[in-house]
């Protein structure tokens, strides 16, 4: 039994199905992406009521917030699959991790920045060293980091291997981010929907926020697998399949 | 409608906020594409220039 799932992944796993099934996913994903950004744009600047705390202010938590949850989900994808792919030597768990960890920056940075601009009004302050604003900021130091190491080793296995254990000790940040609210007397105010007490959020503010956050986590999905395929095509560049692709375009491209 | 951009006296933050968002989501989504492109004409130059190769050596 363990056998034939084992063999089922390691086919779909195999460059040539990935690249032509994620072929097809990618616009779903894609479109559906951002769709749900424009609906919760929309819905989160003009149409969502003013918080009668923040004000308007307050609006920047549909970006800030779907930020710093994606900056924690993909470090969760990134040392997953990089255990994935140190455990049962998958190639392709490996290129999902590296894939991930620019936009995991990407997503923490924005996290951070948009924290920042928010804290401004709010705060009085552009940053302080509260626990929650440090453990992000350490987060995005652990992709950062994460990318470097993987530039500096010139084995692509070696580099995979050494980049995976970083990132799973780095896991430990993880439940440091979410808790820091609690555990810390913190600037950073709670956890107003990611608790076990129902959401103390209004509906009208909610939808916006998950139409958001589904968007951006769709939005990830199609940018992780655009750049896994890329490569994954640079890779196996001496195999016949990616030769075949290649001459196939080139030839469309010729007749036309 | 002026009114409802200025979102109160946050504007400036609330825009800068969501203007970044874009920029940074919009690269980090193009990025790849245009790489894609890249690699697509890299390699295809390079399995032209081994096909040129191959046919000088069965030449010789």
């Amino acid at each position: 039994m363990f056998k034939s799932i084992m063999k089922f992944i390691y086919h779909f796993a195999s460059p040539k199905h990935f690249y032509r099934l994620s072929g097809k996913l990618i616009p779903w994903f894609a479109w559906l992406a951002a769709l749900l950004l424009i609906a919760g744009s929309i819905d989160g600047l003009f149409i969502a009521p003013v918080d009668y705390q923040q004000g308007d202010s307050y609006r920047i938590i549909f970006v800030h917030v779907p930020a710093a949850w994606m900056s924690m989900f993909i470090y969760m994808v990134m040392a997953t699959s990089g255990a994935i792919g140190l455990i049962w030597k998958i190639k392709l768990a490996d290129v999902i991790a590296s894939s991930s960890a620019p936009i995991g920056a990407a997503f923490t940075f924005l996290a951070l920045v948009t924290g920042s601009i928010w804290g401004k009004p709010m705060w009085g302050a552009w940053w302080v060293w509260d626990a929650r604003l440090t453990a992000e900021l350490i987060l995005l130091f652990l992709y950062l980091g994460f990318m470097a190491l993987e530039a500096a080793i010139e084995d692509p296995r070696a580099a995979a291997r050494a980049c995976a254990i970083l990132a799973i000790v780095g896991v430990i940040n993880i439940p440091i981010i979410h808790y820091s609210v609690e555990w810390w007397n913190t600037l950073h105010q709670g956890a107003t929907v990611t608790k076990f007490d129902k959401p103390s959020i209004h509906i009208s503010m909610l939808i916006p926020l998950l139409l958001m956050a589904l968007g951006f986590k769709l939005y990830y999905v199609a940018v992780v697998l655009v750049r896994a395929r890329n490569k994954v095509l640079y890779t196996d560049q001496n195999s016949g399949w990616v030769k075949e692709l290649i001459k196939s375009k080139n030839e469309q491209f010729t007749s036309i | 409608m002026l009114e409802m951009l200025q979102m109160g006296k946050y504007g400036a933050y609330v825009w800068s906020s969501y203007g970044l968002a874009l920029i940074v989501m919009g690269y980090v989504a193009f990025k790849p594409l245009m790489d894609k492109k890249s690699i697509f004409k890299e390699l295809a130059m390079k399995y032209r220039r081994e096909a040129h190769q191959s046919t000088i050596k069965e030449q010789k």
